[in-house]
């Protein structure tokens, strides 16, 4: 699209590029109004999420025994927890937590899942043959059986307050899926013509595979990646919840509502609803967008 | 059709002699083995002796070759061997507890494809009114409320409005089947809620499909009572879909247990799969991870195939 646009040097492109994104954010806005309603809760999220530490009230580790399982207040927005840790705070940083976690497990998966799509239907033949059986037998599980595998195997490996390994495990079932769908989209591209007139140029199968056939995957790439990300997000939660994903004393959604007794149902309802309320609207926000970008991007493609 | 049955079955073995050495590696990537998880977790510093008989009685001294043969030739004659951890038989540890999530699933399927499908034809009838928004609501929010969250609620909600919780004690259909469904219903609508919403979307989106189409102006213009051309012109050609979508589903659904059966406190396959992975039980992942990837192979097989036989036009070679 830009390739014919030669910028010409010591010209600044920023202020073209800038009103040409605004523009096309307000035809996204006024023909895919769910996405972008989605689009704006993502952009809250994200900036309550790096601004936590200024957005949060209160230090969401600090230890309060004498407001334990206080009910929601002025003081405490969404009330406190059994150790008396402010809800609302948690939450807030829990978003760092799910967002930051989320997003490199689904940009993981799926980059490596697009690249094995692409070198898949490029190659054909017995490598293709060879790459989709092991794709098969990856896609043979359930993606919360192979998380879970995956993450009790490997452990822990902290990198920035971040565990690199449950990251991992997250990306591993996301990476044959999306081979499947962005191979199937390759396979239409490699039949084009400028492919053919490439390899007779005499380019190596790095340059054709980089420079002619991904960038024409781009698109079932971006809406696999938004739409990973809600599963992502979701695989964190679940694997937080059964004690498998992040740890204490991290907040991470999943990870407040782990262990809820009876007495917590009974005496402090807030404990459960919010953390849950926060996961199904992160979820809700990314299928939103992921939806209206895939009609916006391709209005032929189905995932 | 047969042909084509028969090479898919087989098309199955290699798969699952690939999630075999998966699982078998990715085990024994695994710092530490259950002989030190479990001799250390009982306190006290353990000989290196002890240790060694013990691993040497659970064949783990044997090369990482030999151990794979013997897994092998044991699933050959359906032998999963001997839990690690309990020492009973893998085989009667699974199928005591195969029965509660074989019926939470099947009852969550029922439920959710008895509210689907109704559902989505009515969005689909009433395309753009009300009654469509309503639909598509549920549907968007089925996507996004984790199955395990909306256990929790439904507890909740039944301890905070009838004080009353779901035994927890399980209690076969066939001895008290009042009780076996007071406790069992719950779990099946926190994870039937997902798989309707999917189905009622599919649902939904087919049906104005099919509405469109030709046959039905046809049928409508001939002077067909509008209900008959719903029932008969129109569901029957937009279930099929439907099916693969239910079908497919129900794999997930088996995801969805493994989180929810904590959640209700169930002791089925998801409990015992978490467990047995953290105790780091060899024989008993591998079994377990080779009947849940066996059973999704299985489904999706069943999927395609009920589809060729429900439409004449897929004719598998």
């Amino acid at each position: 699209m830009s390739a014919g646009h030669a910028i010409p040097a010591g010209v600044s492109a920023a202020p073209g590029r800038g009103r040409r994104l605004l523009r096309a954010t307000w035809r996204f806005a006024r023909t895919q109004p769910l996405g972008f309603a989605g689009l704006v809760v993502i952009f809250l999220m994200l900036f309550a999420g790096i601004f936590a530490h200024v957005v949060a009230p209160y230090d969401p580790l600090a230890v309060d025994y004498g407001a334990m399982l206080s009910a929601p207040s002025a003081a405490h927005l969404l009330g406190t927890d059994d150790f008396g840790r402010d809800i609302f705070s948690r939450v807030i940083y829990g978003a760092r937590t799910a967002l930051a976690i989320g997003f490199l497990a689904s940009f993981a998966g799926s980059s490596l899942g697009a690249v094995i799509g692409v070198v898949s239907a490029y190659f054909g033949g017995r490598i293709d043959m060879a790459i989709q059986r092991v794709m098969d037998i990856l896609l043979a599980f359930p993606i919360i059986v192979l998380a879970l595998s995956v993450v009790t195997v490997l452990g822990k490996f902290i990198v920035l307050g971040l565990n690199l390994y449950l990251i991992v495990a997250i990306a591993i079932p996301i990476v044959p899926k999306v081979a499947r769908v962005v191979r199937a989209s390759a396979l239409g591209v490699c039949v084009m013509p400028y492919i053919d007139s490439a390899r007779a140029a005499g380019y190596s199968h790095r340059r054709i595979i980089f420079r002619h056939i991904v960038p024409n995957v781009a698109a079932p790439y971006l809406i696999m990646l938004t739409a990973f990300m809600a599963q992502a997000i979701l695989l964190e939660a679940s694997l937080s919840f059964l004690g498998l994903g992040v740890t204490e004393p991290t907040a991470a959604w999943g990870l407040m509502l782990s262990g809820s007794s009876e007495q917590f149902y009974r005496e402090a309802p807030w404990m459960i609803l919010f953390p849950g309320l926060a996961i199904s609207l992160a979820v809700f926000a990314f299928n939103l967008f992921g939806d209206a970008l895939r009609d916006w991007l391709d209005p032929k493609f189905k995932v | 059709m047969l042909r084509y049955t028969a090479k898919r079955i087989l098309l199955m073995v290699p798969t699952l002699i690939g999630v075999a050495i998966l699982v078998f590696i990715l085990l024994r990537l695994a710092p530490g083995d259950i002989v030190e998880l479990k001799l250390l977790a009982e306190g006290g510093r353990v000989s290196p002796e002890a240790l060694a008989t013990e691993r040497a009685r659970l064949g783990l001294d044997k090369s990482y070759w030999l151990q794979f043969v013997d897994w092998m030739a044991g699933l050959a004659v359906f032998d999963f061997g001997i839990s690690m951890w309990t020492g009973r038989p893998v085989i009667d540890e699974i199928s005591s507890r195969l029965g509660l999530s074989l019926q939470v699933a099947i009852m969550a399927t029922i439920l959710a494809t008895a509210i689907a499908i109704p559902l989505g034809t009515l969005a689909a009838l009433y395309k753009d009114t009300w009654v469509d928004h309503v639909v598509r609501v549920f549907a968007i929010a089925g996507l996004a409320v984790p199955s395990f969250w909306l256990g929790m609620l439904l507890i909740m909600g039944l301890l905070l409005t009838f004080n009353w919780i779901p035994p927890l004690t399980y209690t076969p259909i066939y001895k008290d089947p009042l009780g076996n469904l007071a406790q069992l219903i719950w779990p099946a609508l926190a994870v039937g809620y997902r798989y309707s919403a999917v189905a009622a979307r599919m649902t939904r989106s087919t049906v104005i499909e099919v509405l469109q189409e030709d046959y039905i102006r046809t049928a409508r213009a001939k002077g067909v009572y509008e209900r008959l051309v719903v029932a008969r012109h129109a569901m029957r050609n937009a279930l099929l879909p439907v099916i693969t979508v239910i079908g497919l589903e129900f794999a997930f659904l088996i995801g969805g247990l493994v989180v929810t059966e904590q959640v209700f406190n169930l002791n089925g396959i998801g409990k015992l799969f978490v467990q047995t992975v953290t105790r780091g039980d060899y024989t008993m992942v591998q079994a377990l991870v080779m009947l849940i990837a066996a059973f999704f192979i299985v489904i999706n097989l069943l999927v395609d195939l009920l589809y060729a036989a429900l439409d004449p036009r897929i004719r598998y070679r």
